[in-house]
């Protein structure tokens, strides 16, 4: 193995949080960064032709190479897990920006009470109100807390929407459900097209609160505290293939912009980390990669940074041996625990007599309804906790990934009847969809595969994932809620989900998995400290979503770069100066 | 040395056919009167002539609408199990293999190119049935692997960029009022409300990918 010369910092993984935190180390210290990305690169050119729904839609052109790596995946402890043999109900990404590149921009922030979830609901319900099997907890930083750093991160990437509670004031117009902001969104909300609209009057009457989605996609010719320039959305629809213009905020528009100017901070890619090195779990000295030509390379670094994502955060800290792996049977170990994903499902597909010109939009053109999220209904006498949104979101769809669906009344998947009903609706048919909060249990978790390796010889990680009667129950609850919304938007006919059974790996839900390296209060009940610290590892941080102990309703990111950015700052601010534990 | 397999097709069924739908109206153009003989990368002519038989069926051509046969179903499909997807570079190849629940997935270790070519095995002589024979044989078949790529490969083939062999003259597009990718709506994506906006469909590619090899 060669060993290449010593940096201060090296960064696991090239998308929203490796990029951020190299690009506030770059802007604001003279530190050597090195950035390894275990994909290509990917420019502005990249996107040239990324209007292919085929290629990268279908055949997911932009995302994990299964062929190299995967997950597998079981139920339940006491069965035998099996890999994942093509990409389903998530997409991780890979190449610089990740993940990143592909999202749909939706960028609300998490409701306050989501950060305090164990000690809000006990001290409301009582401790026996929690499932049996739960294992819950508060996240060890408040809302408050995390607030400036929200508005940060927003004004970083451009975040279009219009605020409903400032510094308590509540405002029309806005979600008026949401935490408090210290001010309004940097850009005005986007265009609302003819579903969404309709979803909006519709829920009006019903007597709930719409409000449009937050995205960040801009709306304006914006220019972000940094000086990267980005124009407006023009609508067409491809932002899940990658913003060809640089509207919809993506790593490689917002962050390479600066990452690239700096000298000190450089990107491989094709770099593939295999492990961590660290001496006797307590300082890493840096990190093992099988570079571009194939050889494996020793990377030494003073500070390591994971943010690979959650799949490869939690299996880099297995592989390395760093941490103890927890342990389903007793509960103790912290590494690997709270797996969970979201909740994501269509509660009612809406047939109706008009057309929708759905082709138009952009990833998070929609209108929402937050009356059934979080612990805004009274739990006491309903069968479960928690809830969540819906939304009628206006993405722009593409033919293949969307054409097929027919009403109720049409029972041919295939042949004259299903065609003629399949091509009637297909501009005249949309869902509305539920986005639900998914609480985290002792059985829900992540560790090492013991049969599947990957394409390098180390073990797979091991998903052990189901849902609970909480999410079946809500799920029970709000089927006939969009069901009465899809009614009052005067549908045809309508299809109700059939109801929320196994965990279904199959059917895409979105790419929001979280657990396995979660932040808490103590070295007993979480792999990193507030700051994202590892407990043990004092010069090892771990970014992103696989800190997250549950997963709330919000789309996670612009929590992620919240977060990623608080972390900069402890980093920056006091760690460089006097390197060891901030918690 | 391998014999080249052609499929032969008038060009009344593939190319030359324009159908517009502005509005969901229905309008059948020009359709010249000549053979194309088209070389397959994949199937040999038997299987050729099934498979278009099959997605004919599952995406007929009737007073609905163009389908399969129009839109060069199977030549898509052809060119796609010719390429990496045929050979699923795309999939976790490594066993053991074993069957599992339906919420982990397709298991099996046949690649797409197999499956079809075992699939195809279990129709011989289909192409020659009567329509309702056709689909009694395909309702045989509904809860296999191959109907399941058979009809998702039919959709993909209506309704993809004609830069990949399938959605001739883009008249999948044309059915259904999709009008291909467009780089801006900025003007119309909060106008045309409950009226249809049909923009006259682009592609990727300006002409017809398919070459005229006669």
């Amino acid at each position: 193995m060669k060993t290449l010369p010593g940096v201060d910092v090296v960064i696991v993984g090239g998308g929203w949080t490796g990029l951020l935190m190299a690009k506030e180390i770059g802007s604001r210290t003279a530190h050597s960064v090195v950035v390894l990305e275990r994909g290509g690169l990917r420019d502005s050119a990249y996107y040239a032709t990324s209007m292919d729904e085929l290629d990268y839609l279908v055949r997911n052109r932009m995302m994990q190479d299964c062929s190299r790596e995967t997950v597998t995946f079981r139920h339940s402890a006491g069965e035998r897990a099996l890999p994942l043999r093509q990409l389903g109900s998530f997409l991780p990404g890979t190449g610089v920006g990740g993940a990143g590149e592909h999202w749909g921009a939706g960028s609300p922030r998490h409701s306050p009470d989501c950060f305090e979830l164990y000690s809000k609901t006990v001290a409301k319900y009582g401790a026996k109100r929690l499932p049996e099997d739960h294992c819950i907890q508060d996240w060890g930083i408040t809302y408050d807390e995390l607030e400036p750093y929200y508005t940060r991160a927003e004004k970083l990437i451009g975040v279009a929407g219009k605020a409903g509670n400032i510094r308590g004031k509540i405002v029309e117009g806005g979600n008026i459900f949401e935490g408090w902001r210290s001010e309004e969104y940097p850009l005005p909300p986007t265009k609302i097209p003819y579903y969404a609209t309709l979803f909006k009057d519709a829920v009006q009457s019903l007597g709930y609160h719409p409000f449009p989605y937050p995205s960040a996609t801009l709306t304006e010719f914006y220019k972000n505290p940094d000086g990267v320039a980005r124009p407006a959305c023009t609508y067409c629809g491809y932002c899940h293939a990658g913003c060809m213009i640089g509207a919809k905020a993506q790593p490689t528009n917002v962050l390479m912009p600066v990452v690239g100017k700096h000298k000190s901070v450089s990107i491989r890619t094709n770099a593939s980390v295999r492990r961590i090195v660290h001496e006797s779990n307590k300082t890493a000295r840096g990190v093992t990669y099988i570079d571009a030509s194939g050889e494996e390379v020793f990377q030494p670094a003073a500070l390591v940074f994971l943010g690979s994502w959650t799949f490869n955060n939690t299996r880099l800290l297995f592989l390395s041996g760093i941490g103890q792996p927890y342990d389903p049977a007793t509960g103790k170990g912290t590494l690997g625990r709270n797996l969970t994903h979201e909740l994501t499902l269509p509660a009612a597909r809406v047939f109706l007599d008009k057309p929708l010109n759905r082709f138009m939009g952009t990833g998070s053109a929609a209108i929402s309804i937050d009356d059934f999220n979080g612990d805004r209904i009274d739990h006491a006498n309903l069968p479960f906790l928690r809830g969540g949104l819906l939304r009628a979101n206006c993405q722009g769809y593409q033919p293949i990934l969307n054409f097929g669906p027919v009403p109720p009344s049409v029972k041919e998947r295939w042949g004259s009847e299903w065609k003629k009903a399949a091509v009637h609706y297909y501009d005249r048919s949309a869902p509305i969809v539920f986005i639900g909060e998914h609480l985290a249990y002792k059985g829900n978790y992540m560790d090492l595969d013991p049969v599947y390796k990957d394409v390098g010889g180390d073990p797979l990680l091991r998903l052990t994932l189901d849902w609970r009667d909480n999410e079946r129950k809500m799920t029970e609850f709000m089927i006939p809620k969009a069901v009465e919304i899809a009614h009052a938007m005067g549908a045809k006919e309508i299809t109700p989900f059939p109801g929320l059974k196994h965990y279904d790996a199959t059917r895409y839900q979105g790419t929001q998995v979280h657990g396995g390296t979660i932040l808490g209060t103590s070295p007993e009940n979480s792999v990193v400290n507030p700051y994202l610290q590892h407990w043990q590892v004092s010069n090892l941080f771990v970014l992103g979503g696989s800190v997250f102990p549950q997963k709330p309703v919000a789309g996670p990111t612009l929590t992620i770069l919240a977060q990623t950015i608080r972390t900069a700052d402890a980093v920056i601010d006091r760690y460089l100066k006097k390197p060891g534990a901030l918690a | 040395m391998q014999r080249r397999h052609f499929l032969t097709l008038s060009a009344a069924t593939i190319g030359g056919v324009i159908v517009y739908t502005l509005d969901q109206k229905l309008s059948l153009v020009s359709a010249q009167e000549k053979a194309i003989r088209i070389p397959l990368h994949f199937f040999d002519e038997t299987e050729a002539l099934i498979v278009a038989a099959a997605v004919a069926r599952i995406f007929p051509s009737d007073e609905n609408g163009p389908g399969a046969k129009e839109a060069g179903v199977v030549i898509y499909i052809d060119r796609q199990l010719a390429g990496p997807y045929g050979h699923d570079r795309d999939r976790y190849l490594q066993g053991p293999f074993e069957s599992g629940v339906p919420e982990v997935g397709y298991q099996g270790k046949a690649t797409r190119q197999e499956i079809y070519r075992e699939g195809v095995k279990r129709l011989p002589g289909f192409d020659r049935f009567s329509p309702t024979e056709q689909d009694t044989a395909l309702k045989q078949i509904e809860s296999t692997e191959f109907f399941a790529l058979l009809r998702q490969n039919t959709i993909e083939g209506m309704f993809c960029d004609p830069m990949h062999g399938g959605n001739v003259d883009m008249l999948g597009w044309q059915l259904i009022g999709f009008p291909g990718p467009q780089m801006t709506y900025v003007d119309d994506v909060d106008k045309h409300f409950g009226e249809a906006f049909r923009p006259k469909p682009v592609s990727l590619v300006g002409g017809h990918p398919i070459e005229d090899e006669q």
